[in-house]
């Protein structure tokens, strides 16, 4: 379980990312920080592993205070996969993904040995394993980058956009992977992006975030979809702009769904207990 | 500061020798560097072969140089026209990897849109690619007008007046003032040059204005420096 | 053209070796000034660069002072220091190491420089210490940029050091000085000639040296750009 406790965060040059902010995010769940560029995600998420320190307030890790703990040390133990894959370009992709468990002192045939397991597990080829980063596609490269997240087994998996900068068809893909590795795996998931679908998708709990670290609404996907807690909720969902509230409309080939401006969006399959109108 | 005081005439002399020198190099070697640096942007062919041989001639030792070049020239190995010529060479060297540098950064969009709104080839070298190149030119030209100016200097070991003859002459007479006058001069006319070209950069690329210095550091990171001697 | 094979005449004539001015005596010399002012240049800007592009800090202070470096004239300074500290290897020696320190220092931090922030933000991300982040990542990737730096560098000391004889430091200005003074043409060019053929022998061997060192992935897998296939164009300079 992660915990912050009243973080706040400015930054050397004033800016004020994160303002008192707390929460609970539960183990082997993932949660999903959804916001606008300036919400302070990305700078909540680099707190958990010290990447960067709050101002004041403390985050728990499992009721440990993380400021009492060497950063390094820390985040050897948290899994990381950020936009770009960040992977070092001059290593082979096995030897990315050996990385932390080298660095840790697992032996390197170990290791390699490991990081082959770890292709199968997010769904690459071992074919791939001896090439360099700038020669695999951008899809292939999140995938490493994923694979290397999880090599020193850790409980938690930090995701900052990971799949922002790839195209929809293949950013698709990921997510359906991650949802089965996050099945398999069982890990304490908490994933940055500022695409409220993908945050739906993904998340067990979404939070969504406003200017500053505020939090406008925290629940289920569906908690939020069914009762946005606010204006800027229903905007930031879509709400307001009909593109969720569907209603059926009756055709002569059949029920289907459509958007508030009389789009199809689907059909209905199955009982329902929705009174049509 | 005696020496200095009695010796005013001399260094004037000098100062003027030594403009003699070196600002024609500075001048020649923009001016014929950016039509081969255009051929060497334009044609792929050519990029590779030109700056190899351009590398090479960057490689000479500039006092070898001027021993060499009379024989070429059939000049005297003290006439100042070997230093001028050998300063050109280098400038060359150095500016037409810059031009080249500078042409290939130009927005490929921006060229498009150009030859879209009727631009005709030449014009749209000399309205479009050469002044958004400008401001790598101009860190390119201003490495080469320093390292020209200190390089000058060099061409007193063989008897060329230049404000390196201070440095001989006091060496060989034990006037430290003498060399320091020289060391001093010389620097206050390399700055006074460099300022003077990037006051001309300010007022021929006003739109540059804001970041030109930007642009320049990056540019004199990548430019190689001079080889002296 | 005669008194150019008359240059070369003069180099390969054995009665011009052997002996304290000998062209292999000098040529050695030559190669050992510049051998040892390389060494104590690197181990000074090295280091140096290599916190300024940690760091990103003082990186002003070192374009300025390299900047105001390449505008004084390294024959001046060479002479005044050998009027304080007198004739000899000394001064030739520090003049040439104020002249190598700017280039190998940009070498240095713009090597650091030139590796993509993200990479290193993931290295730290994953548990690497600074010295892991230096060591594994800034190091290996920076490597090309500083031996461009150093190549410049040893160009520069290969070509200055010719003026070390001027004040009694030895070397190949040797044959140009004495040749200058004697109006001894053939022997001009020839000392000439072999600093000449020095210089096109360190870019050889730095530009070869340059190739080898781009960690396999950097190049691996990009279309050929025709800036790779030239290496003076990664070469820094300050």
């Amino acid at each position: 379980m992660i915990e912050f406790r009243g973080v706040t965060k400015q930054f050397p040059d004033g800016t004020l990312a994160v303002k008192d902010f707390s929460l609970v995010l539960p183990s082997r769940k993932t949660t999903v920080l959804v916001g606008s560029s300036g919400s302070g995600k990305t700078t909540l998420l680099r707190m958990i592993n010290r990447m960067v320190d709050p101002s004041s307030g403390y985050i728990e890790i499992d009721g440990e205070d993380t400021s009492h703990l060497e950063p390094v040390a820390l985040r050897r133990r948290i899994g990381y996969v950020m936009q770009n894959s960040g992977l070092l370009p001059h290593l082979k992709v096995i030897d990315n993904v050996a990385t932390v468990p080298v660095l840790n002192g697992v032996a390197k045939k170990q290791a390699r040995a490991d990081a082959l397991h770890l292709l199968d597990t997010v769904g690459l080829d071992r074919t791939l394993a001896d090439r360099y980063p700038s020669q695999l596609s951008g899809g292939q490269q999140q995938r490493v980058g994923v694979a290397r997240g999880l090599a020193a087994d850790p409980n938690i998996l930090l995701m900052d956009e990971p799949f922002g900068a790839v195209d929809p068809i293949v950013r698709a893909e990921l997510q359906t992977e991650l949802i089965r590795l996050q099945r398999e795996l069982d890990k304490t998931v908490v994933f940055v992006t500022h695409d409220i679908d993908e945050a739906f998708l993904l998340g067990d709990q979404v939070v969504i975030l406003e200017k500053g670290g505020r939090i406008a609404q925290v629940g289920s996907p569906a908690e939020i979809l069914a009762a946005p807690a606010n204006e800027f909720v229903a905007t930031f969902i879509g709400a307001d702009k009909g593109k969720r509230a569907l209603s059926i409309r009756n055709t002569p080939t059949g029920d289907i769904l459509v958007d508030s401006e009389g789009r199809p969006a689907g059909v209905l399959v199955g009982e329902t207990d929705v009174v049509a109108r | 500061m005696t020496w200095l005081l009695n010796n005013g005439e001399l260094i004037g002399q000098l100062v003027v020798a030594h403009l003699l020198i070196s600002l024609p190099p500075i001048i020649l070697s923009f001016v014929i560097s950016v039509p081969i640096g255009w051929v060497a942007n334009r044609y792929r062919w050519s990029r590779g072969t030109l700056l190899t041989v351009l590398g090479l001639l960057y490689a000479i030792p500039s006092l070898p140089l001027f021993i060499i070049l009379p024989l070429v020239l059939g000049t005297g190995l003290r006439d100042s026209i070997n230093l001028v010529v050998a300063l050109t060479l280098y400038g060359i060297a150095l500016m037409v990897r810059t031009t080249a540098d500078g042409l290939a950064s130009v927005d490929p969009g921006i060229r498009q849109s150009a030859t879209a709104v009727g631009f005709s080839e030449r014009s749209q070298f000399f309205r479009v690619d050469l002044p958004l190149a400008g401001p790598v030119l101009l860190a390119g030209i201003r490495v080469v007008a320093v390292s020209t100016i200190s390089l000058t200097t060099v061409g007193a070991v063989i008897g060329v007046d230049s404000l390196g003859a201070l440095f001989t002459d006091g060496f060989q007479r034990g006037i430290a003032a003498e060399i320091l006058t020289g060391i001093v001069l010389t620097i206050i006319i390399a700055l006074s040059v460099d300022g003077l070209l990037v006051l001309l950069g300010r007022v021929l690329m006003p739109w540059v204005a804001v970041n030109s210095g930007r642009v320049a550091r990056r540019e004199l990171r990548r430019a190689r420096g001079p080889v002296t001697a | 053209m005669n008194l150019f094979v008359q240059g070369i005449l003069w180099v390969l004539n054995p009665a011009h070796y052997g002996g304290v001015d000998g062209i292999d005596t000098r040529v050695g010399q030559h190669l050992l000034i510049s051998l040892g002012v390389l060494v104590v240049a690197s181990i000074i800007a090295i280091p140096l660069g290599y916190v300024i592009g940690h760091t990103g800090r003082g990186r002003s202070l070192a374009i300025g002072a390299s900047g105001a470096i390449r505008a004084l004239p390294t024959l001046g300074l060479l002479i005044i220091i050998a009027l304080i500290v007198n004739v000899g290897l000394l001064a030739p020696f520090i003049a040439l190491v104020v002249l190598a320190i700017p280039s190998i220092l940009a070498g240095a931090y713009s090597g650091f420089e030139a590796v993509d922030r993200r990479a290193i933000d993931a290295a730290r991300a994953v548990g690497m210490t600074e010295f892991q982040i230096v060591g594994r990542v800034e190091i290996p990737l920076g490597l090309p940029l500083l031996i461009g730096g150093l190549r410049t560098a040893s160009l520069q000391v290969i070509a200055t050091a010719t003026l070390a004889d001027y004040v009694g430091g030895g070397g190949l200005g040797h044959f140009i000085f004495a040749g200058v003074k004697t109006n001894d043409y053939p022997q001009m060019l020839a000392g000439s000639i072999i600093v000449i053929l020095l210089a096109i022998l360190s870019e050889v061997l730095f530009s070869s040296v340059q190739r080898l060192v781009i960690p396999a992935g950097v190049t691996a897998g990009r279309p050929q750009d025709v800036r790779v296939k030239s290496p003076r164009s990664r070469t820094a300079l300050g």
